[in-house]
């Protein structure tokens, strides 16, 4: 039988869904026995030109980690669809956004003017800013556009599998190209992760949901046994998707929610709001708000429950100021 | 199978059609997915419109059925029997609100038809998604409680007793009668309030099916029609019952006999601390009053009524108790306070010293009464000019919006009473005569015969001058300010809602009209039941009455809950909670935002559980499910959100 | 893209089937009017109300979302709509750091005999969405 081939690329990401990949080792070596690896930016050096000759289809499984933030992503994503059998969103940033997603919280115009104007780290005395296209002596230089509004995958292409976490866990990692090299295909849409949300493999003990503040982890002594919400810790595992394993829980953290939402979970902020006021125990209105004021980023809750959904939320982004 | 939605807009006459263009909600209806017919009827309610729905159904194999007419709380309950003679459940139908919510709302013109076709709209949306559910069936508790044993309480209580069912009558005072226990005579036919009323109380007091609990109040009410589980609370009335025979000789014996302003005779009378109110109280038990009872209070006393009774019926040892009691209806007859115009200098109430409430009158005019029925000035004489102000406190922005009903016809009362029994001239001081009961016109004439002048009075204030009690007032009809010396004024005092109005409607989960009495489901063609299912009001809780109305409504109060009875099953709502196991992930927040306790944990299977017969279906646990996994039926977040959709969608897709 | 001057707004509102849903029905039989563009939809509590659904109706094209129901203490559901209150500010909170401002989104008691003061309350929301201007969330599609 023919190898598979078998692609990896990066859009908008950090690059950890290539040390995910690294990180699983002499496994590495395995799946070179079943594929060939004919792109991947982080093990050897390839071109746009090289994709662009292959043919329709000629990448068996293309794994794309990253949020889509400019043209340049955006060209690539479309280019790998149509080069691609299989297209799957490596990554939270490839499923919702991730953490590049939390810039939707601005748009262009913002970040550009801190970045590389305000911030107090730059030193940009002439006012220079990205332009899509400058004249220099040499001729025309050109930059792709960078969004107003950074995309999911699934927003510009059509997806086939999803593989969220950021990063997934190599064993996630290694199940998923296991089942994708192997026979048979699962149903397209299959999210490579579990099917209930993360409090379902959480063992802490539960014992009532009951809070009369939030609190940081940083400044309480905390139950080590104990449900984190239960302590007034939050914790986004009831509306994050399971399948990490409970990393975060074992090393005493609380779930910032990387698996994103289940697929009825529908959108993380939403049910999150819905399910920690749930837990206010009190009945005033003044005492209610003085507590909701007070979440571990203080008046900070779309940041903390949209931290790696934003893009893949009902509202996707911050309403743009010019949107009136 | 696609759904097969047929949409029936209603012209309601022209009530919706005035505003609504309603052809054009049907062209645009008959555009959507899954719509297979959309029509418009002058009446969907009436029976022509009710058969289009049944031949539809039954022609084109509807799968639901979409009606844009009144509010559901109309004629949801009735359209879904259409459906279910046609052969589909009820709970396929879906209602879009076009004339409460639409059309009588809107300016003819002012996008009236662009919210029909949304509201329609969503209703569409909503129907693709609506499953077939079920009532369920649950027996009910033959016995009921009736709350307030005044007459409206009373003749509930006997007329379910009469049928044969078991009525527990809790009562907040020592005794049963109410107000009407206190009148002297009633209005028109001047017949004596104690003679007609003592009947029903021997009545209730011997009838093998009435629990009498006096001094009682409920204090929590749990469940839901047909299966009602009440607290009530008993405070001790430091009395034997069983050894009682209320002959009084304790109250003669009490050392501060004759020193406590008798409530029953509203203060112009004086009693002990151990007491029996009035010769035809029922119980005919005495009560120490444990607020002034020197031995309850301080300990020190010589407990002379102990000595007196014979048969050793004081009992100071006894203690508050409470008791459970299930039931499957609940009469509301809690009645009514009277106004109390010594908030207001310009009526001189407290000020005067002859210038008393029309309860007060009626206490003095009642030969049981203080004055052992004779009308009195404070020095003992009779009076030779009384004065007679109407709406005291009702009919007022200041105080009470709502007019008392009653006052009038008691206001004539009053003066045919006083001219009766002392001759005196009475000026009646009225705003407008609201006189419109069986007969009322023809005691008025009569009265107006009698001699008695009337008055239409602006601004009446009572005030002194030189030292003689006047009644001031401009009279409307002669364009004149005047002032009436009199030597007695009797406010008559406006019915108002009991203080602790408030307190009730929450405990029952009843709801109040904006005058503060207690909300009927409908004020025309449902006066007596609330939006509680097996809550029933009676009597002047429900707004100010006279008697025959109480009476009327006791009765009407008691046949509802002996519909219930007699059916002897109840229809529980199918809108209900449930959990996808396969999504539960077991977080248990949803635990605590049931009010009902209805959802537990399953340790075994890790996931919440609901026990749906507890279950009342409000939702909150499921806005609370991080993971989604609670849903409402009929209510369902996928359902609501199709609705949403439609009602924000645009006009021109779908 | 709606601008400000042909602006009516879309207001949607949840109401508790006890109470509020009650008094716009009262309000409908009294002939009080008020503006056309308010959009009722009907829950059996305002504690049903997800904050799901506000979301969505935003994203659906509404201006303004408003949860009405019974007054503290008078629940049909013993405190649904306390637990409504709850999440109202972490919501607000949430809502305003994506550019919908506080005024958007409004929890109100209104009780079943309340007809005039429900319609006082759209007719004033909507006066305040009409000052705010057109949200223009529809579709939820403003990439690029």
């Amino acid at each position: 039988m023919a190898k598979l081939k078998l692609a990896v690329y990066w859009t908008a990401a950090c690059g950890g869904c290539d040390m995910a990949m690294l990180d699983m080792g002499e496994r590495v070596l395995e799946l070179d026995r079943v594929a060939d690896i004919v792109l991947w930016p982080l093990v050897a050096d390839f071109k746009y030109s090289d994709v662009r000759q292959m043919e329709d289809n000629a990448i068996d499984i293309c794994l794309l980690h990253g949020a889509v933030r400019n043209e340049e992503n955006r060209q690539m994503a479309e280019l790998l669809r149509q080069k691609s059998r299989v297209l799957v969103a490596l990554g939270s940033c490839a499923c919702f956004g991730g953490i590049p997603g939390l810039a939707n919280f601005f748009d262009r115009q913002e970040i550009f003017t801190w970045v590389y104007l305000e911030s107090q780290s730059t030193d940009n005395a002439g006012g220079v800013c990205p332009q899509t296209s400058a004249r220099v002596p040499e001729g025309e230089l050109t930059l792709p556009e960078f969004f107003d509004t950074v995309l999911t995958l699934d927003q510009v292409v059509d997806v086939d599998y999803y593989i969220p976490g950021c990063p997934p866990t190599t064993e996630m990692l290694w199940q998923a190209i296991q089942t994708l090299t192997g026979d048979q295909l699962p149903p397209k849409g299959t999210v490579f992760a579990g099917s209930k949300t993360l409090c379902d493999r959480c063992t802490r003990q539960k014992e009532g949901k009951s809070i009369t503040g939030f609190r940081r982890l940083a400044a309480v002594d905390i139950d080590l046994q104990r449900c984190f919400l239960e302590q007034g810790i939050v914790c986004c595992g009831p509306a994050t998707r399971s399948g990490c394993g409970g990393r975060c829980l074992r090393a005493n953290m609380p779930c910032r929610g990387c698996f994103g939402p289940t697929e009825h979970v529908r959108d993380q902020g939403a049910r999150l709001v819905g399910a920690i006021a749930a837990m206010i125990a009190s009945d005033h209105r003044e005492e209610i708000e003085k507590i909701s004021h007070l979440l571990p980023v203080p008046d900070d809750p779309a940041a903390t429950f949209y931290r790696f959904s934003l893009p893949h939320s009902l509202l996707k982004r911050k309403r743009k100021e010019n949107a009136s | 199978m696609p759904e097969r939605i047929g949409v029936y807009v209603c012209h309601c006459g022209s009530n919706i059609a005035a505003t609504v263009d309603v052809r054009q909600v049907v062209e645009q209806a008959a555009k959507w997915d899954s719509v297979v017919v959309a029509r418009d009827y002058k009446y969907m309610c009436s029976a022509p419109g009710r058969e289009l729905v049944i031949k539809d159904i039954r022609e084109l194999n509807l799968t639901g059925v979409v009606v844009a007419s009144c509010s559901p709380r109309m004629h949801e309950a009735m359209f879904r029997g259409v459906l279910e003679e046609a052969g589909l459940n009820g709970y396929l139908l879906e209602i879009a609100n076009i004339r409460e919510q639409c059309a009588w709302v809107s300016l003819p013109g002012a996008g009236a038809t662009a919210k029909a076709v949304a509201l329609t709209r969503a209703a569409v949306k909503k129907a693709r998604l609506n499953q077939p559910i079920w009532e369920r069936e649950i027996p009910v508790n033959q016995a009921t409680l009736v709350v307030g044993g005044g007459i409206a309480g009373i003749q509930a209580a006997l007329q379910v007793a009469n049928a044969g069912y078991l009525v527990y009558l809790v009562e907040r005072e020592p005794y049963i009668g109410g107000h009407m226990a206190q009148f002297d005579k009633t209005f028109i036919t001047l017949d004596c309030a104690t003679c007609i009323l003592t009947p029903k109380l021997a009545g209730v007091e011997r009838h093998p099916n009435i629990r009498l609990m006096t001094c009682s109040e409920v204090v929590q009410v749990d469940g839901y029609v047909g299966n009602f589980r009440v607290r009530v609370k008993t405070s001790p009335r430091y009395i034997h019952e069983a050894s009682c025979t209320g002959c009084g000789a304790c109250e003669r014996a009490c050392v501060l006999w004759d020193s406590i302003p008798a409530e029953f005779d509203e203060g112009l009378g004086r009693r002990g601390a151990v007491y029996v109110p009035f010769p035809q109280a029922v119980p005919l038990k005495a009560r120490v009053d444990g607020k002034n009872c020197l031995y309850l209070t301080t300990g020190n006393c010589r407990r002379t009524c102990v000595t007196a009774c014979q048969r050793g019926a004081i009992d100071f040892d006894q203690k508050e108790t409470v008791s459970e009691i299930a039931v499957g209806s609940i009469i509301i007859a809690t009645g009514f306070d009277v106004f109390d115009p010594g908030v207001e200098p310009r009526w001189g109430y407290g000020r005067y010293e002859n210038v008393i409430t029309g309860m007060q009158f009626e206490r003095m005019s009642n030969a049981s009464g203080p004055t052992l029925g004779k009308i009195l000035l404070a020095d003992g004489t009779e009076p030779r000019r009384v004065a007679v102000v109407h709406c005291v406190g009702s009919r007022s922005k200041k105080y009470h919006r709502h007019c008392s009903r009653v006052c009038c016809l008691s206001s004539l009362k009053f003066a045919h009473l006083v001219r009766e029994k002392t001759g005196a001239e009475v000026f009646e001081f009225y705003t407008d005569l609201n006189i419109f009961g069986k007969q009322y016109d023809e005691f008025y004439h009569r009265v107006r015969e009698e001699g008695v002048h009337f008055i239409r009075a602006r601004g009446t204030e009572v005030t002194e001058i030189d030292g003689q009690l006047a009644v001031c007032a401009e009279d409307v009809e002669l364009g004149v300010y005047r002032e009436i010396p009199v030597d007695m004024v009797i406010l008559n005092t406006a019915l108002i809602p009991r203080h602790d109005a408030e307190k009730v409607s929450r405990l029952f989960g009843i709801s109040r009209s904006s005058d503060g009495f207690f909300m009927e489901s409908h004020m025309k063609l449902d006066p007596v039941t609330t939006f509680m299912n097996g809550i029933y009001l009676a009597g002047c809780c429900q707004s100010p009455k006279d008697i025959p109305d109480s009476v009327a409504q006791g009765a009407a109060a008691a046949a509802q809950a002996l519909s219930v009875i007699a059916r002897g099953k109840v229809s529980l709502s199918p809108v209900t909670a449930r959990v996808t196991e396969e999504l539960c992930s077991g977080c248990r927040i949803c635990l605590r935002t049931c009010p009902f306790q209805a959802i537990s944990f399953d340790q075994a299977a890790g996931t919440a559980e609901i026990n749906e017969a507890v279950c009342k279906g409000c939702g909150c646990c499921s806005a609370a499910c991080p993971a989604g996994a609670i849903d409402i039926t009929h209510y369902g977040t996928g359902q609501l959100l199709a609705q949403i959709e439609g009602v924000c969608g645009n006009e021109d897709k779908d | 893209m709606r601008t400000k001057t042909d602006f009516e707004p879309l207001l949607v509102a949840f109401l508790c089937h006890w109470c509020a849903y009650t008094g716009a029905d009262f309000a409908g039989s009294a002939g009080i009017k008020y503006p056309a563009s308010v959009r009722i939809v009907r829950v059996m509590c305002t504690g049903r109300v997800d904050p799901l659904f506000v979301l969505k109706a935003f994203r659906e094209g509404a201006d303004g979302v408003l949860v009405s129901g019974c007054h503290p203490g008078d629940c049909h559901y013993v405190d649904g709509n306390i637990k409504a209150m709850r999440r109202e500010p972490l919501l607000a909170a949430m809502l305003e750091q994506l550019g919908i401002e506080r005024e958007r989104f409004q929890l109100v008691w209104v009780s079943a005999s309340e007809g005039e003061k429900f319609a006082r309350v759209v007719t004033e929301m909507t006066d305040t969405l009409r000052e705010l201007g057109p949200l223009n969330l529809k579709g939820g599609e403003q990439l690029g």
